[in-house]
């Protein structure tokens, strides 16, 4: 049997359910269950390559695994924005498993059988996110990954973890169940399916008030896009160890949310249609007054990680904004913020990872002069800052500038100025972190210093190359989208 | 299952067992009830009741491939003609439950081996067995007949044989007693008030046959004998339904009673009531009549959401597993009788189609505590810390359960939760939809409360877990029929075309027209 894109959707979730398989199975042999978990990686990265190829190509790939009487179904489709998504998740999750290798070994964590096995169904749940074909089964792959996560945020299995672990499921299960899933509902209702249809399922066919209840659902039903006040899960979930840190925050969950911010933006309302709806503009507020509001909470913060998680609050909401004010340049910069971000984000997380594993330092005010003895790491860590703080050659730079250019109309102007406010923000919470490091004086005593694991130090090298790479690579990514938003004539 | 198949199936049928089945099915079990008591060895009489539970199912299929085939199933006893004689009619509505209670007691029989020779005396086994399989036939009666007073009939059959089920519960824990006597207390005044209903339709209707009963209410129309056997009927099944707020026998009834008992109930009673209820609201009594109509919309309603919230906030309070998962169930028939009482064809099916679900998942539940219960003594939900390790496939298996009772996606109850929103919605009770949503999101943390003492917290190391360690291994016995539960709540997910099938006709036979 030939590879076909229908066959490629099907392995999506395939490839990593038979990791899953895999890692169980080989739960008595570390090295061999690590080899499984890379392996389904390498594999699953391979499929999406071949996939985002072929949708490149024009094609639609599509997909029903199960359809019930009522007009339900779990149907995949593929188009840009997922394939991109599927892109993204699956290459920064080959390398958080590189890193994961080196971090959970490095800190002789327990139950490591139960973190991957935990971490690669949840990485099939968000290819199910990436290719849904529908609201419907788009909103029960999110639950999946929240379901999957949970034992993964808890890992450390002590009353700290457990607390955050019962915030994180509170939360997004909470709002998924109240609020997004009414809305699924409600789209189903009205509409008859809740299929993804360019230029908008809902479009014209709802009055404006209608349509201002249903964005409000799906805004703060959206969980994982932790725009404020649903943001609380995500600094609590902050116990778990480091890889799970970066999946969260990088390879799948916030991104899951905010790509779920977009499609619904896209395909459920069309971005013509959401420029019309009222609540729509208010929303546009609330995300700017988190993104500076969480920038702000970011720079009171000691804590390396928990710093890190206020920034992606603030960051997510770029991609929010973006939704909202939904003009085709907003919302493809969105788009590409949902990529950029990842890759910088994940890189500074890896290294406060690497710093932990090797100092057991967590909190900014220890860090001084490490640079000298970690010059790698924090190397890395600089990369990674100016990529989100948007300094070109960087990949960051791009999406915050497609934001503004998007962001030109008079009513919208005003957002520009939280994006010019939250970068400078982002100066002062994140630069001081590498230049203290490598120009402070270190306060503990010189020795013999422990580095950390290299399998921790390569992949926030690779992952800071990324962002390099990917700022070069803009056209052709800019080229791929294009076709999501040509409805609204992006030239 | 394709139409050629069933045909080819009920032709390779013996006619004889063909033209008989409907009977057979009550029969069998009754006959054996007593069968089972003569077989003084509990292990003889366990094999006994095997045999006949799996009889019973086999049959219970036949009849499925025979509505399956002609849509419905008449059988006139003694060929006494309709309305003279008993007659039993089976259609969509009734072989939903048929296959629930028949299925649920081969899985209960199964799994109740281990639970009954550990928590029952050895010379009340045989007994029990002969119990159990009455318990069935009453259930089994109630579900199948087309006889207003034969429901009553077998509603007192499963109802007494209940009471020693509960009251056998009183060898591990005295309380079972007092359980079983308020049940038995309670379950009498609903029995009464049922016949006193039963009654004034006869005096009104002169007939006792329902299809007759409709047909008379049709010519007779809507009068105060005929509204006060409504309301007595309905009060009587609420009592056995455990309707909020005459659930009060429910939570020590499951929860004192055998560990195997609690699960085959908690399956399977209050669904065989909720359909007695549907039956007669809908089906025996004129759907659109002023009266029924302000019971579904100004009675029920209000019952049904106070159920889902006031009970799932008692069991979010109760310290005791198997009373945290009754008052869940007294909730969750709140959803049920929700879907009823939207009285549209989709919010019946989607009611129909919860209570089919429901039935898969409080009985895995309930088995998968009884198997904890068996091996380490576990009642409270401190007592689970710690067992997702040493008792992985129960555990896992008891998750499932667990999160199809959320309804979370993936699982059965995530289907019927789906369906009995969109039935909201369609009708505009966005107000229920809110109720269902927050009693939801209760079940998210008293579920979640029981799944994190199994997975997170470590087994307690004191001595008094020590002393209690495990007093047998678990019983591969009692899991396999928990593992069957836990697959099947998956498998309906994904295929949810058998009771969804069965639920959408039998909503719309019910109410006449209009694709739900």
């Amino acid at each position: 049997m030939s590879w076909t894109p229908e066959l490629g959707l099907l392995l999506l979730l395939v490839i990593p359910l038979s990791g899953a398989v895999g890692v169980l199975a080989l739960s008595h042999w570390p090295n061999l269950r690590e080899a499984a978990t890379l392996l389904t990686g390498a594999a699953l990265l391979a499929n999406v390559v071949m996939l985002v190829l072929a949708v490149d190509a024009g094609a639609r790939p599509t997909l029903t695994l199960m359809s019930v009487a009522g007009g339900l179904s779990l149907n995949f489709t593929l188009e840009p924005l997922g394939a991109i998504f599927a892109a993204l998740a699956s290459a920064l999750w080959l390398i958080n498993s590189l890193y994961s290798i080196g971090y959970m070994r490095g800190n002789h964590a327990q139950d490591q059988t139960r973190f991957y096995l935990s971490f690669t169904i949840a990485i099939a749940a968000a290819m199910g996110v990436a290719a849904s074909g529908n609201m419907f089964t788009l909103f029960i792959f999110y639950e999946a990954l929240t379901l999957s996560t949970y034992p993964l945020v808890t890992h450390n299995g002590d009353e700290k973890a457990r607390n955050g672990g019962r915030i994180y499921l509170t939360i997004l299960m909470g709002t998924s169940i109240g609020l997004f899933l009414p809305a699924v509902i409600a789209t189903h209702v009205l509409a008859g399916s809740t299929d993804f249809i360019a230029g908008g399922l809902l479009a014209g066919s709802i009055t404006p008030a209608m349509a201002s209840i249903l964005l409000i659902l799906y805004v703060f039903g959206i969980g994982k896009a932790a725009i404020m006040p649903v943001q609380n899960w995500l600094p609590n979930a902050m116990v778990a160890p480091t890889p799970v840190s970066a999946f969260l925050h990088a390879v799948a969950v916030v991104k899951a949310g905010v790509f779920t911010m977009l499609k619904m933006s896209v395909y459920v309302f069309g971005l013509d249609f959401m420029r019309t709806i009222p609540a729509a503009h208010w929303l546009a507020w609330i995300a700017a007054i988190s993104i500076v509001l969480a920038s702000l909470i970011a720079l009171s913060r000691d804590n390396l990680k928990e710093r890190l998680a206020w920034s992606t609050i603030s960051q997510l909401s770029y991609i929010t904004l973006g939704a909202m004010i939904a003009t085709p340049l907003a919302a493809l910069g969105a788009a590409l913020h949902i990529i950029m971000h990842a890759w910088g984000k994940i890189t500074l997380f890896m290294c406060a990872g690497a710093i932990y594993t090797a100092r057991h330092i967590t909190n900014v005010s220890g860090m001084k002069g490490l640079g000298k003895s970690m010059p790698w790491v924090f190397g890395a860590f600089l990369v990674g800052a100016l990529s989100i703080i948007g300094l070109p050659p960087l990949a960051g730079a791009w999406p915050k500038l497609m934001l503004m250019m998007g962001a030109t109309d008079p009513i919208n102007r005003i957002f520009i100025g939280a994006l010019v406010i939250s970068s400078l923000l982002n100066v002062a919470y994140l630069l001081p972190i590498p230049v203290n490091a490598f120009f402070g004086k270190p306060d503990t005593k010189k020795g013999k210093l422990p580095t950390a694991p290299r399998l921790a130090v390569i992949p926030p090298l690779l992952t800071a190359a990324g962002t390099i790479v990917l700022f070069f690579a803009i056209g052709p990514i800019v080229d791929f989208l294009r076709p999501v938003f040509e409805s609204g004539g992006i030239q | 299952m394709s139409a050629l198949l069933i045909a080819d199936f009920l032709a390779w049928m013996p006619a004889w067992l063909l033209m008989q089945t409907a009977a057979l099915l009550v029969v069998t079990p009754l006959l054996s009830g007593p069968i089972a008591l003569i077989l003084s060895r509990g292990r003889l009489a366990w094999i006994w009741a095997v045999v006949i539970s799996l009889a019973t199912f086999a049959l219970t299929l036949i009849l499925y491939a025979q509505v399956l085939e002609h849509g419905s199933v008449q059988y006139a006893f003694g060929d006494w003609a309709p309305p003279l004689g008993i007659t039993y009619n089976i259609d969509a509505l009734n072989m939903l439950i048929l296959l629930i209670v028949a299925g649920m007691g081969v899985l209960s029989v199964f799994y109740g081996l281990p639970s009954v020779l550990k928590e029952i005396a050895p010379r009340d086994q045989a007994p029990f067995f002969a119990a159990f399989l009455l318990c069935l036939t009453g259930l089994l009666g109630v579900t199948i007949t087309g006889d207003a007073f034969n429901v009553f009939v077998f509603l007192e059959i499963s109802s007494i044989s209940t009471y020693i089920l509960i009251a056998m519960g009183g060898k591990q824990d005295r309380r079972a007693l007092t359980a079983s006597f308020s049940y038995l207390v309670l379950g009498t005044i609903g029995a009464t008030f049922f016949v006193i209903g039963i009654g004034l339709l006869y005096m009104a209707t002169g007939t006792l046959n329902m299809a007759d009963i409709t047909a008379q209410l049709h010519l007779r129309g809507d009068d105060r004998v005929v509204r006060a056997a409504f309301a007595f009927i309905v009060i009587g099944l609420g009592l056995k339904t455990a309707m909020f707020p005459l659930h009060t026998w429910l939570p020590n009834a499951y929860a004192y009673s055998p560990t195997v008992v609690g699960a085959f109930l908690a399956s399977t009673a209050t669904k065989v009531a909720f359909y007695a209820m549907v039956r007669f609201t809908l089906g025996v009594f004129l759907p659109d009549s002023p009266f029924n109509h302000a019971f579904l919309g100004f009675v029920l309603t209000p019952m049904a959401v106070a159920a889902m919230i006031i009970c799932s906030v008692q069991a979010l309070y109760q310290t005791d597993l198997r009373k945290l998962l009754a008052y869940s169930s007294v909730a969750q028939l709140g959803y049920m009788l929700l879907g009823l009482s939207i009285g549209t064809a989709a919010g019946v099916s989607a009611g129909l189609l919860h209570l089919f679900n429901h039935a898969l998942l409080k009985g895995g539940l309930f088995m998968g505590l009884g198997i904890f219960a068996l091996t380490y003594g576990v009642r409270q939900v401190q007592d689970l810390r710690g067992l997702g390790k040493t008792m992985p496939v129960t555990a896992a298996a008891f998750t499932v359960c667990g999160l199809s009772l959320i309804g979370a996606p993936f699982f059965a109850g995530f289907v019927s939760k789906y369906y009995l929103i969109t039935a909201a919605l369609e009708h505009g009770w966005w107000w229920a939809v809110i109720a269902i949503l927050a009693s939801s999101v209760l079940a998210i943390f008293y579920v979640g409360r029981m799944l994190e003492a199994m997975y997170l917290h470590p087994a307690p190391k004191t001595k008094g877990r020590s002393k209690k360690a495990r007093t047998t291994k678990a019983p591969v016995l009692a899991i396999a029929p928990l593992v069957v539960l836990a697959v099947a709540n998956i498998w309906f997910f994904f295929d949810a075309s058998l009771p969804k099938g069965l639920a959408d006709a039998a909503a719309m036979a019910l109410l006449g027209g209009g694709a739900p």
